[in-house]
């Protein structure tokens, strides 16, 4: 049965799994106590969303997140007019809700919306910790517990989108890539539920896709997929064609790049 | 349609094959033709005559083979040799050829059934990513004479035939590469077997059964990391019949943990010189130490250099942010754990995660010497190396002609051969350089000259400017419209329906056109012409700057396919500067027009340039043209023909602006892929140009 949330109601109830790399919990703990906001970079499918999940589910704030594109605007965040019989009605963005109830507010792949959302998070990401609502004539102050999170990835972006130094200077950086082999084997191994072999012969795979970063592939097989794969493996299908279908076609259209994977996990398994 | 009789198919070979001067003896070969039906005489036939293009030696070496390979091998396979034929008529002469013509003998000549050989051109790709997946040194997959390995470069032949089906021979080159790959990175390559060998009776045969026993550890090392592609390989072996020779089963088991070195193998040696003769697998390939020594001793000083190059950089940079005085000491850590091999480097006791290219440095030389010896991670003093002559850029472009190794640092472009039907690879040397900017008055008198023009340029240029702006009544957006909303709500009450488009949008401006000019700068293009080119290229660039398109200009001339050369105006990053300006002013008449290269080249440029239009505009005076070339007549304007269809198919848009009065006859033909413009007049050049550019992009 599905349920209907608002934004400001879901709060994360169970724990996310997550394995820690390093101090990120820390960081993060002690970068929201001091309101202080977190710029998380990294290449896809390594843990940045199970990351912020984790992290509201510890800090038991609600968690709303916007996944950003080319067209969102800063209207979509902040909150815009709509007319409702003849009358004009203002509702609130994803954004301002955040603001006003004390959540946490993850944008994205930030880079990838409009320039104009700038304007409305460089207030919100300093110490004045407000936000514009230039449509009302208002300033909202910031809950106490609000708390703005960002994701970047530098890795495949173009020049034309790259985070500009205002911006990436006002967050606490964290960094995040795909967990040491051991690390990884025990993630996928603990989120498919395939045994400690077959994981140690998935994040083996990882790597062969990993390495051919830049030579064809724009980026290598992530963690998340692995998961995919590890839980098509428990699911009866071999494990060739598993990786066939949850890592290579995933990572790439490209006719002879998908032949060089298949034939690379056609000699592992 | 009914077989050609052998005096028609005698009279075809003696009119391509010249017989009157060159006596090739074409009649056995017409009576083998005679006999196979109409198609297949068609096929080979055809190839004859595209071969003759090149030499008639070898279509008369193809013509004479070709009956008794039509019943051995398929179609794909046999075009591949041919065309492997003139490839290596090209590349390395006649003998080299011959004995091309000759290796095909050698393929399925025990069995009788047909083969679907796997083309090197086929595979090269997949295995290329395949071996760059496992881990080490980043190896090349090549063409060669048989598989071999020096270390860098796994060698492939043309065509592999041993196994009637394709995919089975795919399968077996795989089983190759893997085992080649094993060669560098489980350290076989890291001996040199001959001083070993020479110590025993019969050194050649030493060599064949160390090998062997190389081959024995490296399989068992290949089960341990790669048991998918391992069982395939036995699979392979059950089919051809292949097995371990008997006596040396012994050898195998010793040489079965993963552990063992080559120097295991070395001290099996003389016991196994003493055993049965180990009769190569089909998968093994070759093992030529002279090679692999020479590029390991070429590899090991340019690599040492660069890594302490690149360490030095790395200990500069570090040094920006602590303030740390007195010597820094790298060491490096190294993981070497099944298909995983990690570097950690430390300076000073703390780790630093090494950059890629550092990373990749590490493992080669960690391939070389099974660690990374201490000298290795000292970084560079200034001024001990020469940084250009260890980078991957080429030093002055010039430079090179003096050398030996006058293609050192070009890039290779092939050109089309309208007579071959096919492409020569590699064949046209490329190299970029700039045009010696000449600080003069032209900018300004053009700008004179041109003044009423120019304002008209402009105005047109701004007129097309796509910029944001706010749609109005829009059935969705930020805002509310306030007039519709007015004009709504009064309807409503009227009792009429209500629009729904109530909204203000913002559009955001989409225009995100990259151009590339290419400009002739042939011997031909003298005197007015080039003057006027250089007139025009300044209003364009004026009248572009007002758009914002991204633009880059690039002017193309050259003496033969080892010199073409194309020299750069603009790229695409650099701003429309004084320097620019006075490049234009430096453009001189050169040497010919060889077309090919420089819309390939030009094409590849765009292709790097993040746009959602692509446009290539060239501007000549005329036909392609070389120095006593065959570039001269119908092969220059099929190559350029085939270099524009080629753009066109990577999504560029080529558009062909030409003085050529006279030869309206050929240019529907080789500009037919692209659009293409005549002015009759020199001096409507500047007029003109911009005006195209504004009608082709509007």
């Amino acid at each position: 049965m599905s349920h209907t949330l608002t934004p400001e109601e879901h709060f994360i109830l169970r724990e996310p799994y997550y394995e820690p790399v390093g101090n990120e919990i820390a960081i993060f703990e002690a970068a929201y106590v001091n309101r202080l906001p977190v710029l998380l970079k990294g290449p896809t499918g390594c843990g940045k969303t199970r990351f912020m999940e984790h992290m509201a589910w510890r800090l038991a704030r609600p968690l709303i997140t916007v996944s950003c594109h080319d067209d969102l605007t800063a209207s979509d965040l902040v909150g815009r007019f709509l007319v409702r019989g003849g009358e004009t009605v203002w509702v609130d963005g994803p954004l301002t809700r955040a603001v006003r109830v004390g959540g946490i507010c993850y944008l994205d792949e930030i880079v990838e919306a409009r320039k104009d959302t700038m304007v409305v998070i460089h207030p919100l990401a300093d110490d004045r910790r407000t936000l514009p609502i230039e449509k009302l004539g208002q300033l909202i102050e910031a809950a106490d517990d609000f708390c703005l999170a960002i994701s970047y990835n530098p890795g495949y972006q173009s020049v034309l989108k790259d985070l500009k130094q205002s911006t990436r200077q006002r967050f606490v950086a964290l960094e995040f890539d795909y967990p040491e082999a051991d690390l990884e084997r025990r993630i996928v191994e603990r989120e498919s539920g395939v045994d400690a072999a077959m994981a140690e012969r998935l994040v083996r795979f990882a790597r062969m896709t990993r390495n051919l970063k830049g030579s064809g592939l724009d980026e290598g097989a992530s963690t998340r997929l692995l998961v995919h794969a590890g839980k098509l493996i428990v699911s009866g299908i071999d494990p060739v064609s598993a990786c066939q279908s949850a890592v290579a076609q995933a990572v790439t259209d490209e006719a002879e790049m998908l032949a060089a994977i298949q034939e690379l996990s056609a000699s592992l398994f | 349609m009914a077989p050609l009789t052998r005096a028609e198919i005698e009279a075809c070979l003696d009119q391509w094959l010249e017989t009157e001067f060159t006596f090739h003896a074409v009649g056995p070969v017409a009576r083998a033709l005679c006999r196979l039906d109409r198609e297949a005489q068609d096929f080979v036939l055809d190839w004859v005559r595209r071969i003759a293009t090149t030499h008639i030696t070898l279509a008369f070496n193809f013509a004479r083979r070709a009956p008794d390979l039509l019943q051995r091998l398929d179609r794909r396979a046999i075009e591949a040799w041919a065309v492997e034929l003139c490839d290596t008529y090209d590349r390395a002469g006649m003998y080299a050829a011959l004995a091309v013509a000759e290796q095909v003998d050698s393929y399925a000549r025990t069995r009788q059934d047909r083969r679907d050989g796997a083309l090197f051109d086929d595979i090269a790709g997949v295995l290329g990513n395949f071996v760059r997946g496992l881990s080490g040194r980043r190896l090349r997959i090549e063409r060669g004479d048989a598989i071999w390995c020096d270390g860098e470069a796994i060698r492939l032949p043309a065509i592999t035939a041993i196994l009637p089906r394709a995919a089975d021979n795919f399968n077996l080159l795989k089983a190759s590469v893997a085992l080649q790959w094993a060669h560098t990175r489980f350290g076989t390559l890291r001996v040199d077997p001959r001083p070993h060998c020479a110590a025993l009776p019969d050194p050649e045969r030493a060599l064949r059964q160390l090998h062997g026993l190389e081959t024995l550890r490296l399989m068992a090392r290949l089960g341990h990391e790669l048991p998918g592609l391992y069982r395939q390989m036995q699979a392979l072996q059950a089919s051809l019949g292949e097995s371990i020779p008997v006596g040396w089963n012994g050898f195998a088991i010793r040489l079965q943990d993963p552990a063992s070195t080559v120097e295991d193998s070395l001290a099996l040696l003389p016991a196994a010189c003493a055993a049965a003769e180990f009769t190569p697998w089909q998968f093994q390939g070759e093992w030529r130490p002279e090679a692999v020594a020479a590029c390991r001793a070429a590899r090991l000083e340019k690599e040492k250099a660069r890594l302490r190059l690149r360490l030095a950089e790395l200990e500069k940079e570090l040094r920006a942010h602590r303030d740390a005085a007195g010597p820094t000491r790298f060491e490096a850590r190294v993981e070497d754990a099944a298909t995983r091999l990690e570097f950690e480097i430390t300076l000073d006791g703390a780790p630093i995660a090494p950059p890629e290219g550092v990373r990749q440095l590490l493992a080669s030389v960690y391939l070389d010497f099974g660690e990374i010896p201490p000298d290795y991670l000292v970084p560079a003093g200034d001024g001990e190396y020469d940084p250009s002559r260890y980078g991957e850029a080429g030093g002055d472009p010039d430079a090179v002609w003096q050398g030996t190794y006058h293609e050192e640092g070009a890039r290779f472009y092939p050109e089309w051969d309208h007579g071959r039907q096919h492409y020569r690879k590699n064949w046209a040397v490329m190299r970029e350089k700039d045009v010696p900017p000449v600080e003069d008055d032209f900018y300004r008198q053009t700008l004179d000259k041109y003044s009423g023009l120019l304002r008209r340029l402009r105005k047109s240029f701004e007129a097309m400017r796509d910029e944001n702006r706010l749609d109005k009544r829009q059935a969705e957006g930020e805002e509310v419209d306030i007039d519709a909303l007015v004009e709504a709500i009064a309807d409503a009450r009227d009792g009429r329906e209500m629009s729904e488009r109530l909204f203000t949008r913002m559009h955001r401006g989409e225009r995100n056109i990259a151009v590339a000019f290419m400009v002739d700068m042939s011997g031909s293009t003298q005197g007015w012409i080039n003057e006027a080119e250089r007139e025009a290229l300044i209003l364009l660039c004026e009248a572009l700057e007002r758009l914002g398109d991204r633009y880059a200009i690039y002017g193309f001339s050259g003496v033969t396919r080892k010199r073409c050369e194309l020299f750069r105006i603009k790229t695409f990053s650099e701003p429309y500067s004084d320097l620019v300006k006075a490049r234009i002013s430096g453009i001189r008449a050169q040497e010919y027009t060889r077309m090919g290269f420089a819309i390939r080249h030009l094409s590849a440029l765009l292709g790097e340039v993040e746009a959602r239009t692509r446009v290539l505009i060239t501007l000549s005076d005329g036909r392609p043209d070389d120095y006593f070339d065959a570039y001269r007549g119908p092969y220059g304007i099929e190559d350029t023909r085939m270099a524009l269809i080629e753009a066109r198919r990577a999504g560029i848009h080529p558009f062909c602006i030409t003085i050529d009065r006279e030869a309206r006859e050929y240019l529907p033909h080789m500009y037919g892929a692209a659009r293409y413009i005549i002015l009759d007049d020199v001096r409507q050049l500047p007029a003109k140009v911009g005006e195209i550019y504004r009608r082709l992009t509007r």
